[in-house]
Parts: structure tokens; C-alpha cells; sequence
């Protein structure tokens, strides 16, 4: 065939195939880079050639013996992956389908440029990696001037900018030339499972564990024959289990009801809900009794599992939610508990406690957890110093008279968050999270504990170990106890009283202060950031006893695995409504708490 | 001696202000009041201060054009304090002692109930800039924000497009999510979407711990349909929410999360890159590419005197809002509003997104309805816009009840009309 008549053959078929991408108008000449092309097939051609799982040559010349860590072969596992060149008698030298696909995403209408990433997708070029990797982090840009495609990478004024087609570097353009090439979530998701598929032979087996798992939610695009393949050469056992579950997956469609059988113990233990879908699935379309009875059990086995790990998450969430009321009440429980002073500014400590993360993150850029680690401290001693200054300009003067303590430490509470909002703006302050906080624990495929959760339920247990061993293994805590039992015994005996109420204060607003570094992690760190804690910090340390740490504890984490429990069927509002009035019916039959303090310390 | 030393830079001062105080006063005379009626402190503090801050610079640029009807415009700052009750005895101390032309405030669709009876007895003028649950339409109040069918249904109509199937309507337990979600609960239903698709969630003001709602979705989308989040969640409770959904793991292209209530400001709180792809719909983005859209932030920065400020939605309908008033004003020729409220009808002004707001007989406005999705630094790139401009409707079409209502304050001069029986009704409920 002449060049020519193969061009012509080339055009026509574009013609009638690409409405959308602008052939209506085709170009009479050999298309250059920039232009639409023709050749690769029309979307209809795209869906067909990946709906038949018949075999279609692979891509690469490397064909069925596959080689690792080349695009070629891996893109030949998957016959959606396979070229639509195929269907054609001649697919052109030049352009390539990868080039000719490429101006599609220029287009500003999403459907057509999600054509153009399914196609670049299955032309298997070895660009394809780089140019998906660029979209995904809106690293690609087209140029203004010429609608070139360039990726660019790094910060405005010093981008390296280098041309797709070409890999050609070029210099002198600025941010003004370039047009950034958008993304909407269901690009996202194709670039996200070509770029997984790419990966099949990757040398790291945590990409290629990544790949296989891509595969299980659409089975149906992955070739069994290549699978099995993988599955001889795969030395991690990870993956090899996945790649298992695929084939299984695979035979749960295969029309022998023996396959379909001899398929399912095979995922008896498999979590993923792929297979739970497929499980559904299959029930709902089986004909064969002893199938249907099989797939019914191993899907109620998976359940169970399934439900037992819902269980053991809902404990999760419970402790994760009573360690952050443990930490906003502790403090609490010092100058309520202890000395009963009625602090209604306590909750504004904590905010002043998050505020200090913030200034110090602000101070330290770059050095995210460094400053984190910093704010436990310096919260501690601005909220502390505060807490004295309160107690010395103020609350001094009320000791003994409950209700002008209440009223005067909920105007400081007030003058607080004022000042913070002339200070900071009303806005809420950003603090953030360093990256060992983020993201979570996948402990299996259904279960996974959030990390920053983690992290906060030690530190709780960290700060009520050490407050714990001031109160009972230093002298100040001796004192304190001292003074909060028998005042005049205390200062007979030659204690400070005055300066043991400064100090003790002092201690819990510190502590309030560190609680406050906690919750900048967790929550808004903004002018009401204290009022959202403070009723649910006197319930925990009324509903524990007043006076009695280990209450609080016990208190805390119990009021928040019961609100986790009540949260499912209940809704939160409800769930907190009812953990209110438990804790009301409760107070009326034990007045003094959970654990109220007995013998001399009691009156 | 030390005292008369102290004394007398005292008096001159009391002078001086004495002085500015009369020149002030006699300047009042001569102007006409707007009164700005948004909370500086409190829970709203944070949205609403932004809008007061935006009315000012308004008017101060009405003011360099040479004001209004020859007069200049004297901006009235009182702050409701998020107090419910306050925003009307706020709202009356306005018209009634500093006797403003118009109002411009409230955020939250309770302390605009709040304050309606004030400017309905009081013959007020009163510019909502927020969307809002509909169900309503006083003759004294001008909603410059979206009714449902400028966002909530357009934005369940994309979603089912990109082939969503099962539902989450998650909400902050008040007034305007649970208006909303009963509206898309039967729009959905009238679309085919079975009752066990549709999981409804309300979290008090403030929720700060998402881990069960979080891992409840994710449960809930992963039956094997395509499921998304409707989030009509309010304030700062945004901000755990969508912490939590990065951190477990909850991407866009799985279960992509579309919020009524999350905006640029909303967004500058947060780290935004576990969140690309997140939608939100809106009438107005910051990075909407217009002409008139690049003046109005090269503005704001310069009145702000802060580059890196953003702008956002209720700012837009502010600006709508507030050129409509001037426009209606110029043309009624008086500030009295009986006259301005019927001059105001069938005016035009150009919006931000390069088209054109007209205000309806129903006094809501048009709008295009822009669908976002959330970027690495914090703004919205448009995916998907309606095309042309979509008409505010007061009653929702798909709600019992609200189906036959008609407001139209032009031929029917009612607000809630019934098509049915032939009433009006005369009131909003």
C-alpha cells in the first residue's frame, strides 16, 4: 500500500469517527503534531476493543514473555490496555497513536479529553507515565502562544518546563504563557488506574501490590492468561495472594459452575469489598444450587469478619473521642477537681494553648513537626502563666463564694476570646499537621486507625502518667493534696497556702494549655475553640468524682466509647442528648461520681 | 502643676473630637444610611465579618463615584454578636433610630427568620447574600443568594450524571440543611433513587469528631455503587470533616464529597491537597476568569490591603445586591422603600462571572450555577456551569406543600401565592 492511499484510508475513517474532536473539519494535509488525528480508532472502537476480552495483539513487540519494569508489557496485561490500531489494516508509522491523541486534551469540554486519556492510555507509549504522573499533579500546562503540551515542575519564576512530545527542555517561559490543563474526578480516577496497571511489573512491590489491587474492582479488564503468567514469576507473597484473588475473582464469571465452585474458597478471607460485590453479584445471577449455597456461606463468613472489625473500630473511635475529652478535662480536674474552683475559662487556656502552635508554627516554617514538639512546652507555660495571673487578679479574692467565681471566670472567658479575635482575627488560624500524623494505619483491607488518633490517645496517656506523678511523687503535689484537704491544718503545718493555690492553678491551666496543643491538630483552632469543650469537660470530671484523676480517666473514655456505641443507631445529636441525661440519672443516684474520695479527704 | 500639664492636652483633645463629632453631624444631614447588620464576634464571626468588610469597600467606592442621588452614603456597623434574638433588636435600632435606607446582612437562615417580622412591620429594606433552603419571600426582603434550584438541584443533577447512585446528605442540624435535604430526599425519590440509596446525617454546630460519620460513608459507598456526599454542613465544622475524610482516606473519585456551604474562606483554614477533587457548587468562584472578576479581587486586595485575601460567593451577591439598590434608587429618584422595592423589579447589573443578574418579580435573582472542584491551594477550578442563567424559585417544585406556591410581588403582589385555592396566604413559613 502506498503511503498515500493508506493517509487517505487514515482520514476517512477519521471522518466518520471523531465528531467530537473536531474532524468535521479534517486537515487535508498529513496531520501534524498539533492537529487532530485520525487514525487511532473513534471512542466507539475504544469501548468495544475493551468490553471484548478476546485476545488482541499487545502492544510491544515483547509479546507473552514478559519482562519486568518495561510499559510495554505491562500495559499487554490488560486487554483494555491493547490498541485500537488493530482494528484498522494498516495502522500509520506516524503520527503515533500517543501523538495523535494528545491534542484531545487541549479540549475544554471533559468528556472528550477523558477520551483522550482512555486512548493514551491504550497506546501504550512510553511517555504515557510521565505525561499521566504531570496531569495528575497539574503539572501540565499547555503553552498559550501555540498550544503546546509542556510539563512544568517547581516553584513560579523557577520552573523547569519541558516539552511532552519531544522531551525537549525549554527555557524562558514564564507562569503568564501557560495554561494549566484541569482535571475532573472521573480523569482522575482513569489516569490513577492506568498509571496502577503501568505498574504490574514495577520493580517496588508496593507499587505493583497497588496494581493488582487496582485490578480487583473491574476483573473484567485484566486478561487471565498474562495474570497467570505474573503469578510464576511474583516472589512477594502480598501480591501474589492479590494477584490470586483477581484470577478468582476472574472465575467467578467463567461459565464452568466446577470454576465457579473451586473460585470461592478461595476468597474466604479475602476483606476487600470488591469481593464482597462480586459475592452479591454472583448470588443474585447463580443458577447452580451448590454454587449459590457455597457463595452464600463464604460471603456470610466475610461478613462476620467484616462486622467484628466494624466492632473493634467503633472501639477505636470511642477511645480516640475519650482521650481528647480526657485531655480537655484533666486540667479540669485540678482546679475544679482539687482545689473546686469553678472555671468557665478553662476551655479559652486551651484556645490560648492552640494559638501558641500556631504562633510557633508560624515562627518555625518549614519545620512542621520541630514546632509541634515545641508548642507542648511553651503552651504550656503561656496557658500556665495566664492561669496564675487569673488566679492571683481575681480568683483569689472569691475563694469560697462559687457563684462570683462562676460569673467573674466567665467574663474572663469572654475578654479571652475577644482578645484573641482583635489579635488574630476572628478568622480560624490554620495549624499544620505534620506528615507522621496524617493518614492512616491500614491494618487490613477494612479496618484502619486514623494516625493522628493514634498519636493523640498516647499522648494522653503521657500527660495523665506524668500529671499523675507530680500530684503523688513530688512535693508540690503533697502539697496540693495538703491544701485541698485541710486548708488550716496545711498552713499550720507551714505550707504556703496562697502560693500552692497560684501554683496548683498554674498547673492545670498549663495542662489545659497542652490540651489545646492536641486539639489544634484536631479541630478548629479559632475564638470559640474553648467553648465547644468546656461542658464536656465538667461532665467528665463531675461524672469521674471531683477529686479523683483515675475518675477522670475511667470517665473520659468511657463517656466516649458510649457515645461511639449510641452513634450509629442514634445520630449524634441524639447520642450526646443521651450520654447527658445518663450522666444526670447517674448524678442524682451518686452524687459524688464513679469514684468518690473516701475517708478524710471526702470532707 | 502636674495635673494642669495632663489637663490641658485633655481638654484640647475632648475639643477636637467634640469638634470632628459636629463636623460629622453636620455632614450626616447630608447622607444616606446603609446599615450593615453582620456579626463581628461569636460562632459567624468568621464568615460574616468578611461581608461587612466587603460592604464597606462598596460603599466607599460608591462614594469616590460621587455617592448617591448627589449624596454621599453613610455605612451603620452594629454587631448582632451571632445572637439570634439580637440581630432583630439590632435590626430595629436600625431603622428605627439611625432610620437606614436599606440593610445588608445576616448569614444564617435563623437570624434572618429572626429579623423578618422587624422589617416587615417597620417597612425595611433588607439584602440577604446567602444561599439559602427557599420557602420564602417577603416583600421587604431581597434574597441576592441561591434559592435551591441555583444549587442544590443542579449540582444532585451533575453528580447523577457522572454516574453517582447512592446518596449521603450529611447536614448541620439546622433550619436550611434540613429544608434542603428534604427537597433533594424527593427530588431524588422522583428521579428513582430508592429510599435504601439515600443515607441522612445531621451533626450538631461545631461537630468536631468525624471518625464515625467518616467511616459510615465509607461503608456506605462501598455496596459496589458509585456514591457521593451532599454536604450541606455549616461553619467551621467543615474543617474536621474534611480533615478527616483525608486522613481516612476517602478520595474524590471514590466518593466525591459536593458541600453548599464550603467556600474559599472556609478553605483557607485548611490544607487542601488530601482534598483535590472535592466539588462544590456555587454561583461565583474566585477563579472565575472575567474581566469584572479580576477588578473586583485587584479591589478587595487593595481595600483589604492583603494580597493573599480571597473572595467568595456571599461577596458576589453583596456587590449584586448592593448595585441593584443604587441602580434602583437612581431610578425611583428616593431612598423610600415602597418606591425602591418597585423599581427595584426587572432591574439588570452585570455579575461577577461575566454575566447579568436581574431581579424577578419573586425578588430573587438570576444566576449561573458553576460546579468547583477543590484544588491543592485551596481555590475551585469550574467543571462543569450551567448554561446560561437559571431564575431563583422561591417555592421549591418537588416539596408537598410548596409545589402550588407562587411569589410574585409585581401582579399578584403576594408572596406565597396559592395557585390552588386562589390565596395569599401572607405568610412565610
Amino acid at each position: 500500500m502506498t503511503l498515500f492511499s493508506r493517509l487517505l484510508l487514515v482520514l476517512l475513517l477519521g471522518c466518520a469517527a471523531i465528531p467530537t474532536a473536531g474532524a468535521a473539519d479534517p486537515p487535508p494535509a498529513p496531520a501534524p503534531l498539533d492537529q487532530t488525528p485520525p487514525a487511532s480508532g473513534d471512542p466507539a472502537a475504544v469501548s468495544v476493543a475493551s468490553a471484548a476480552s478476546a485476545p488482541v495483539e499487545p502492544v510491544s513487540a515483547s509479546g507473552a514473555s514478559p519482562t519486568p519494569a518495561s510499559v510495554g508489557t505491562a500495559s499487554a496485561f490488560v486487554a483494555s490496555a491493547a490498541p485500537q490500531a488493530a482494528a484498522l489494516p494498516a495502522p500509520p508509522p506516524d503520527p503515533s497513536p500517543f501523538a495523535a491523541a494528545l491534542p484531545l486534551l487541549l479540549d475544554s469540554k471533559f468528556p472528550v479529553k477523558e477520551q483522550a486519556v482512555e486512548r493514551l492510555a491504550a497506546s501504550g507509549d512510553a511517555r504515557v507515565e510521565g505525561l499521566f504522573t504531570a496531569l495528575l499533579a497539574g503539572e501540565l500546562y499547555q503553552l498559550k502562544a501555540d498550544g503546546r503540551l509542556v510539563i512544568a515542575r517547581g516553584q513560579e519564576g523557577d520552573q523547569a518546563v519541558r516539552e511532552v512530545l519531544s522531551d525537549a527542555p525549554l527555557s524562558g517561559i514564564g507562569t503568564q504563557e501557560l495554561k494549566k490543563i484541569t482535571l475532573n474526578n472521573r480523569m482522575r480516577g482513569q489516569l490513577k488506574t492506568a498509571l496502577a496497571r503501568l505498574d504490574l511489573s514495577h520493580a517496588d512491590a508496593g507499587r505493583r501490590l497497588a496494581a493488582v489491587t487496582s485490578l480487583m474492582s473491574d476483573p473484567g479488564g485484566a486478561n487471565p492468561d498474562l495474570l497467570r503468567a505474573r503469578l510464576t514469576q511474583e516472589d512477594a507473597a502480598e501480591v501474589r495472594d492479590a494477584l490470586g484473588l483477581v484470577l478468582a475473582l476472574l472465575d467467578l464469571n467463567s461459565p464452568d459452575a466446577q470454576a465457579r465452585l473451586a473460585a470461592l474458597p478461595r476468597l474466604r478471607d479475602a476483606l476487600h469489598p470488591p469481593v464482597r460485590t462480586a459475592l452479591t453479584q454472583l448470588l443474585e445471577r447463580e443458577t447452580d444450587g451448590q454454587v449459590k449455597a457455597a457463595a452464600s456461606r463464604v460471603l456470610t463468613h466475610i461478613e462476620g469478619r467484616v462486622h467484628w472489625y466494624g466492632q473493634l473500630e467503633t472501639l477505636f473511635f470511642g477511645l480516640s473521642l475519650g482521650s481528647v475529652l480526657v485531655l480537655a478535662a484533666i486540667g479540669l480536674a485540678i482546679t475544679f477537681g482539687v482545689m473546686g474552683v469553678i472555671n468557665m475559662a478553662h476551655g479559652e487556656l486551651m484556645m490560648l494553648g492552640a494559638y501558641t502552635t500556631y504562633v510557633i508554627q508560624q515562627l518555625l516554617p518549614g519545620h512542621i513537626g520541630l514546632s509541634l514538639f515545641l508548642a507542648i512546652p511553651a503552651a504550656f507555660v503561656v496557658a500556665g502563666l495566664v492561669g496564675i495571673l487569673i488566679e492571683r487578679g481575681v480568683i483569689r479574692f472569691l475563694y469560697g463564694r462559687p457563684l462570683e467565681t462562676l460569673l467573674a471566670t466567665f467574663g474572663i472567658s469572654l475578654i479571652l476570646q475577644q482578645l484573641v479575635r482583635s489579635i488574630f482575627s476572628p478568622l480560624n488560624r490554620s495549624v499544620e499537621t505534620p506528615a507522621w500524623m496524617s493518614g492512616s494505619w491500614q491494618v487490613n483491607e477494612v479496618l484502619s486507625l486514623t494516625l493522628n488518633r493514634l498519636v493523640i490517645i498516647g499522648f494522653c496517656l503521657l500527660v495523665f502518667a506524668l500529671l499523675y506523678l507530680i500530684l503523688n511523687r513530688t512535693r508540690l503535689g503533697l502539697q496540693v493534696r495538703a491544701v485541698s484537704q485541710n486548708r488550716a491544718m496545711a498552713r499550720a503545718m507551714g505550707v504556703r497556702s496562697q502560693w500552692v493555690d497560684a501554683m496548683t492553678f498554674g498547673l492545670g491551666s498549663g495542662i489545659a494549655g497542652v490540651a489545646g496543643v492536641a486539639l489544634s491538630q484536631l479541630t478548629n483552632v479559632g475564638p470559640n475553640l474553648g467553648q465547644s469543650y468546656i461542658i464536656d469537660s465538667f461532665m467528665v470530671v463531675v461524672f469521674g468524682g471531683v477529686g479523683n484523676l483515675w475518675g477522670t480517666l475511667v470517665a473520659g473514655l468511657g463517656l466516649g466509647v458510649a457515645n461511639k456505641l449510641l452513634e450509629p443507631w442514634a445520630g449524634a445529636v441524639l447520642a450526646k442528648i443521651l450520654v447527658l441525661v445518663f450522666i444526670i440519672l447517674f448524678i442524682q443516684k451518686r452524687p459524688k461520681g464513679l469514684f468518690p474520695q473516701k475517708g478524710r479527704a471526702a470532707t | 502643676m502636674r495635673l494642669s500639664k495632663l489637663i490641658k492636652p485633655a481638654l484640647l483633645a475632648t475639643g477636637l473630637t467634640a469638634g470632628l463629632g459636629l463636623s460629622a453631624w453636620a455632614q450626616a444631614a447630608d447622607t444616606i444610611k446603609v446599615g450593615i447588620l453582620h456579626s463581628l464576634s461569636g460562632t459567624m464571626a468568621i464568615s460574616e465579618t468578611t461581608l461587612k468588610d466587603t460592604m464597606l469597600m462598596l460603599i466607599a467606592e460608591q462614594n469616590k463615584k460621587g455617592g448617591l442621588l448627589g449624596k454621599q452614603i453613610e455605612a451603620v456597623v452594629v454587631d448582632p454578636a451571632s445572637n439570634w434574638p439580637l440581630f432583630a433588636e439590632k435590626a430595629r435600632e436600625l431603622l428605627t433610630k439611625d432610620k437606614v435606607a436599606a440593610v445588608f446582612g445576616c448569614w444564617t437562615s435563623v437570624s434572618r427568620k429572626s429579623v423578618l417580622p422587624v422589617f416587615e412591620e417597620l417597612n425595611g429594606l433588607l439584602f440577604y447574600p446567602v444561599q439559602y433552603e427557599g420557602e420564602e419571600s417577603s416583600k421587604n426582603v431581597f434574597y441576592t443568594g441561591a434559592a435551591p434550584n441555583q444549587q442544590a438541584i443542579p449540582a444532585v443533577d451533575y453528580l447523577m450524571d457522572q454516574g453517582v447512585q447512592r446518596w449521603v446528605l450529611a447536614g448541620t442540624d439546622y433550619v436550611y440543611p434540613r429544608t434542603t435535604n428534604k427537597i433533594l430526599e424527593a427530588y431524588l425519590k422522583g428521579k428513582g433513587v430508592a429510599q435504601e440509596d439515600i443515607l441522612i446525617n445531621y451533626t450538631p454546630f461545631g461537630h468536631s469528631d468525624w471518625q464515625s460519620i467518616v467511616a459510615d460513608i465509607k461503608k456506605f459507598g462501598s455496596a459496589g455503587k458509585k456514591t457521593a456526599v451532599v454536604s450541606t454542613i455549616n461553619g467551621d465544622a467543615n474543617v474536621p470533616f474534611y480533615k478527616e475524610l483525608g486522613n481516612q482516606g476517602v478520595s474524590a473519585e471514590d466518593i466525591p464529597v459536593v458541600a453548599f456551604s464550603v467556600g474559599e474562606e472556609e478553605l483557607s483554614g485548611i490544607d487542601t491537597k488530601p482534598l483535590v477533587g472535592h466539588l462544590a457548587a456555587w454561583n461565583y468562584f474566585m477563579s472565575v476568569d472575567a474581566p469584572a472578576n479580576a477588578a473586583f479581587i485587584e479591589q478587595w486586595h487593595e481595600f483589604t490591603k492583603n494580597p493573599k485575601r480571597v473572595t467568595n460567593d456571599p461577596m458576589e451577591a453583596h456587590f449584586i445586591g448592593f448595585n441593584l439598590w443604587v441602580k434602583a434608587v437612581e431610578k425611583a429618584g428616593t431612598t423610600d422603600p415602597d418606591k425602591v422595592i418597585d423599581a427595584m423589579i426587572g432591574l439588570e447589573t452585570p455579575n461577577l462571572t461575566g454575566g447579568v443578574a436581574k431581579m424577578l418579580p419573586n425578588h430573587h435573582i438570576t444566576k449561573p450555577v458553576l460546579i468547583g472542584e477543590i484544588q491543592g491551594d485551596g481555590q475551585f477550578s469550574v467543571v462543569w456551569e450551567t448554561e446560561g442563567l437559571v431564575p431563583g424559585d422561591a417555592w421549591s417544585d418537588f416539596l408537598e406543600g410548596s409545589r402550588d406556591i407562587e411569589a410574585d410581588w409585581v401582579t399578584l403582589k403576594c408572596g406565597n401565592y396559592n395557585t390552588k385555592t386562589k390565596t395569599c396566604s401572607g405568610q412565610n413559613f
